[in-house]
């Protein structure tokens, strides 16, 4: 068990250090933002911090750190240590190196293409290769989780799995499907391309790789936020968890319809016919249920804690959750704000409205209250509870660690709402100055613009808290044995029996059916048609 | 598996609420023909100034009354920097770029597209009200992408 919790270390740590390095990039934006007259400020330093940001938040903060989750909650889950910790270790170095050079082709201004890297924008090849590292560690590291969840089940063939494990292993079917297609993308256009060995690349085949991955993907950095709030808050709130059978239901229905939607990125696509679009439309609607659900148990298990607490009333088992814990509140704060980054999303996935908010500020508002929040401040919650016993030190700078949410929740409402209304009033995404030569339509964005800046002041203090802490932690935490992770316990008992939903591979089988469907003959069409690949484009 | 009362009840509101949802989008499209850019049509990129498509480029008034506004984006300018249209005639855009992807938005309003080497978009659009709106490129495309817009020009009917 002492590999399970090195390796889980090892994970946690590069995912924090990941997000500090992608935290002081936010913060250089933020002031970007704010129009300060700064040394350093130019438009170069600008498009290398999003770029930055995005890829070490979005791609290596959260893989590694639900790599390491997924070690430390199995291991525990089925009790027993992992299959071929050699393969997991080999996965993480291999990650790690690939982390290295895409950091170092982006931090040297090679690879200023933003973490979506369209072509024919055209990075450093060591940005390609080095992403595509992560990706292939990332596999061997799905490989040993499911090798080691086999190896329990041949034990007990007839003992459905530890809800935890169930959801950890939607996350890697998850993923596995979705790596699929930017593997594709990587290893047939971008690689050989940057590379000088093939010409040109086709930009819409590009995206629609891109995409076929990169929904998918928010569904890989959310199912471990979902088994957080469904496993570990009831618990460390001091309640039950309403109901196994439901949250099972929920992983599986993520595991079916998290990939045949990625066409609603690419609404706005020349190249992409309507009819498509709109097949995916109805699988991005379905995909709303299982969060649907997922708010219903989540909030009932917490009033289930705060009656357990002592509530009678009606409402009151609100006050008796233990605010002042970390993790409950992370996980609460980040609840509130999921629940309106929900509806933005039914907003984004309108096909119709969707030309109004389309690569708008309203976008990023949007996606820093699901990633940015739902998933991002959970996991500061988890690092909180888990990385104490993960080190053997009693969480350091406690204060700091319960004020941290707080700041966050606030500084993400500040810059959530003043992108989602410049996103309305027509404000573009990711730009360096919005003056545009002083029109009269930019103008009106200006005090929003200072807003979202102050937000983003707020939101790079929360980080450093959390930093703080977690330094303070592992350097100078008073060293004790701390009591192992522990799972909350249905109301109505663990489950005896397999289900339907533990029926994990014909699940699979319904995933791979759809994606078929919704992506095999668009793409046959699209490659039958007369294109023209770009040669590669390199201004920054 | 036991599912409890008010979980059925929640469930339903929300399968209800989602059918909502897809309905009015469904309606939408079938009924006011709302449906985004998708046109099909490739170009090539290397020849996009001499292809007569877009060798010429600006705003034609078409026999019937509508107008066809022929742009190139690129690197970072839109050309015509300066488009004028009428109100209330029927507009279709028609763009393609030579270089790296770019966007075309009509801030404050839901004229919007992907511009991407080697395809032509297209999309058409009525101004009801007259005035000045600003086009912005809403796609990276290099350190200049934040200087890249135009002047789009709704003039009233005298």
């Amino acid at each position: 068990m002492i590999h399970n919790r090195r390796l889980a270390t090892a994970h946690i740590g590069v995912a924090i250090g990941a997000f500090g390095l992608a935290s002081f990039m936010a913060l250089m934006q933020a002031l970007s933002r704010a129009n300060l007259d700064l040394p350093w400020r130019s438009a170069k330093m600008y498009y290398l911090s999003v770029t930055a940001h995005g890829v070490l938040m979005a791609l290596v903060f959260t893989t590694f750190f639900i790599m390491g989750l997924g070690v430390a909650i199995s291991g525990r889950a089925l009790d027993r240590p992992l299959s071929h910790p050699r393969i997991a270790w080999a996965g993480f170095w291999l990650s790690l190196v690939g982390t290295a050079a895409a950091a170092w082709a982006i931090l040297w201004g090679k690879a200023t293409v933003l973490y979506t890297f369209y072509p024919p924008l055209e990075a450093h090849p060591a940005f390609y290769i080095g992403l595509t590292l992560v990706v292939v560690g990332s596999w061997l590291w799905s490989v040993v989780c499911i090798a080691t969840y086999r190896a329990w089940h041949r034990e007990h063939p007839d003992a459905p799995v530890p809800l935890a494990v169930h959801g950890m292993l939607a996350t890697i079917i998850v993923w596995l499907l979705a790596t699929v297609g930017v593997a594709a993308e990587m290893l047939f256009q971008l690689i050989p391309w940057s590379l000088g060995i093939s010409d040109g690349v086709d930009p819409v085949l590009a995206r629609m790789l891109f995409w076929y991955f990169g929904h998918p993907l928010v569904y890989f950095w959310l199912i471990p936020a979902y088994v957080i709030w469904y496993t570990v808050l009831p618990k460390v709130a001091g309640g039950r968890l309403f109901s196994d059978p439901l949250a099972r239901m929920v992983f599986v229905l993520f595991i079916v319809l998290s990939t045949p939607v990625g066409f609603h990125h690419q609404f706005m696509d020349p190249g992409v016919s309507a009819g498509w679009k709109l097949l995916h439309t109805i699988t991005t609607f379905g995909i709303l249920f299982p969060s649907f659900v997922t708010a219903f148990t989540v909030v009932a298990s917490l009033e289930v804690a705060g009656r357990m607490r002592g509530a009678t009333g009606l409402f009151d088992w609100l006050g008796k959750l233990p605010w002042g814990d970390p993790l409950v509140a992370s996980v609460l704060l980040s609840m509130i704000l999921f629940s309106v980054g929900g509806f933005g999303g039914a907003v984004n996935a309108a096909f119709g409205m969707n030309a109004v908010v389309h690569n708008t500020a309203w976008i990023q508002g949007h996606f820093h209250l699901t990633v940015g929040t739902a998933t991002a401040l959970t996991f500061m919650g988890a690092a909180y509870w888990l990385v104490p016993k993960l080190v053997n030190r009693e969480l350091e700078l406690g204060l700091l660690a319960r004020v941290q949410p707080y700041l966050w929740f606030v500084g993400m409402l500040l810059f959530s709402i003043a992108n989602h209304v410049t996103g309305l009033m027509g404000m573009p995404r990711r730009v360096y100055e919005t003056d545009y030569a002083g029109s009269a339509v930019a103008q009106q964005w200006e005090g929003l613009t200072l807003v979202s800046a102050i937000g983003g002041l707020f939101l790079f203090t929360s980080a450093a808290f959390f930093l703080l802490v977690m330094l303070g932690t592992v350097l100078a935490g008073q060293r004790s044995n701390l009591e192992p992770i522990e799972f909350a316990e249905p109301i109505e008992g663990l489950p005896v029996r397999r289900g339907v939903f533990d029926r994990i591979g014909a699940w699979v089988a319904v995933a791979i059916v759809l994606v078929v469907i919704a992506y095999a003959y668009p793409l046959i069409q699209h490659l039958q048609m007369e294109r023209f690949p770009s040669p590669g484009f390199s201004p920054f | 598996m036991h599912v409890h009362l008010y979980e059925k009840i929640w469930m339903w509101a929300a399968g209800g609420l989602i059918g909502v949802f897809l309905g009015v989008t469904v309606l939408a499209t079938v009924i006011q023909g709302r449906l985004p850019p998708s046109h099909v049509e490739t170009i090539d990129p290397a020849q996009v100034f001499s292809d007569q498509r877009f060798a010429t480029r600006g705003v034609v008034t078409n026999p019937d009354g509508s107008v066809t506004v022929t742009v190139v984006a690129l690197m970072y300018s839109f050309l015509p920097n300066e488009i004028r249209v009428p109100a209330g005639a029927p507009v279709t855009f028609r763009i393609t770029s030579p270089d790296v992807i770019h966007g075309f938005q009509i801030a404050g309003t839901n004229g919007n597209t992907m511009v991407v080497p080697g395809y032509v978009s297209q999309f058409t659009t009525t101004f009801d009200s007259p005035g000045e709106y600003l086009i912005v490129c809403n796609e990276y495309c290099g350190l200049g992408h934040h200087g890249m817009y135009a002047t789009l020009i709704v003039e009233g009917t005298q």
